[in-house]
């Protein structure tokens, strides 16, 4: 299992602001090894966001979003004790869901 | 040999992000102007990335068999060279220039492996943003949904080969897409990660 996501869900008015930090290498598929070796591609191609178990966000990716992939998106509607989940899918089919309270 | 005709756009780069775009970038450039005395005639040295770049396919190293498997994920589009190909992979028209999507980023970035980047529009009827970058052997970097109950503003990290036009697209209900762009140069990271 891959590392846990660091998420923070600030609220502010009746939107929440979330920044999402995850642990990922996102390899391109197009630089090589010290041997001369491709290193094979393996990057998050899927992100979303649920409020209290609803999908409010979701997106695709390909290989040129940056290591350890920094998100920040507001959610409309979202007050001060509500859970914010965050799930990603990678090309390999490897997951991993983190979930919050909006602060 | 004439070294500007040697290096002309048909080179395949040496360095690890250029691997499979069409142009060198400058650095790498430089090196081969460099190496030029010592290397092989340009036909053997296109054969020979071309006998590589066959072996890499069979080897099922090239990028798109992983994704096969993974149907809501638009392998197609994420694999587009250009910008006229995407157009073509998302069945949407080429985009027209509006002041009311916005990119925000850096106008210089020190490391091309990671670019804060920002898209946004204030325009009702948002269906999706996306967000390229013209010289990256893939164009698309990342395609966000709105919905009802988020803002269309995102931020994000990308990572740049090279110094190259960013571009934020909005596609609308509508059916039109919208761009705003900005230049981004990239001061380290034309070769490596």
């Amino acid at each position: 299992m891959a590392d846990p996501m660091r998420i923070r869900a600030q609220a502010a008015g009746d939107k929440a602001t979330v920044r999402v930090l995850m642990a990922h290498d996102m390899e391109t598929g197009l630089r090589k090894d010290a041997a001369g070796k491709l290193i094979p591609a393996w990057y998050i191609t899927q992100v979303s966001a649920q409020l209290n178990g609803k999908t409010v966000m979701t997106t695709q990716w390909g290989p040129a979003v940056a290591k350890n992939p920094f998100l920040q998106f507001t959610v409309k509607g979202a007050k001060s004790g509500d859970k914010i989940s965050v799930a990603w899918v990678d090309n390999r089919g490897e997951k991993r869901a983190d979930e919050v309270t909006v602060a | 040999m004439n070294a500007g005709l040697y290096l002309s756009a048909d080179v395949v780069c040496l360095c690890r992000l250029h691997m499979l775009s069409a142009n060198a970038c400058s650095c790498c450039v430089q090196l081969m102007r460099y190496m030029e005395p010592w290397m092989p005639s340009r036909r053997t040295l296109l054969t020979h990335s071309a006998k590589v770049l066959t072996l890499l396919g069979a080897a099922g190293w090239l990028p798109m068999t992983a994704q096969a498997q993974m149907a809501a994920y638009n392998t197609a589009a994420f694999e587009a060279k250009s910008i006229a190909e995407l157009m073509k992979a998302l069945g949407t028209p080429m985009p027209v220039e509006s002041k009311d999507v916005t990119l925000t980023g850096p106008d210089i970035a020190e490391n091309g492996a990671v670019v804060p980047v920002g898209v946004s529009t204030t325009l009702p009827g948002v269906k999706r943003l996306l967000l390229l970058v013209e010289k990256n052997p893939a164009v698309m970097s990342a395609m966000f949904e709105v919905t009802d109950a988020v803002e269309a503003n995102f931020s994000t990290r990308i990572k740049m080969g090279q110094s190259s036009n960013v571009y934020a697209v909005a596609v609308m209900d509508d059916g039109k897409l919208l761009y705003a762009q900005k230049e981004i140069k990239v001061t380290l990271g034309g070769c490596g990660g």
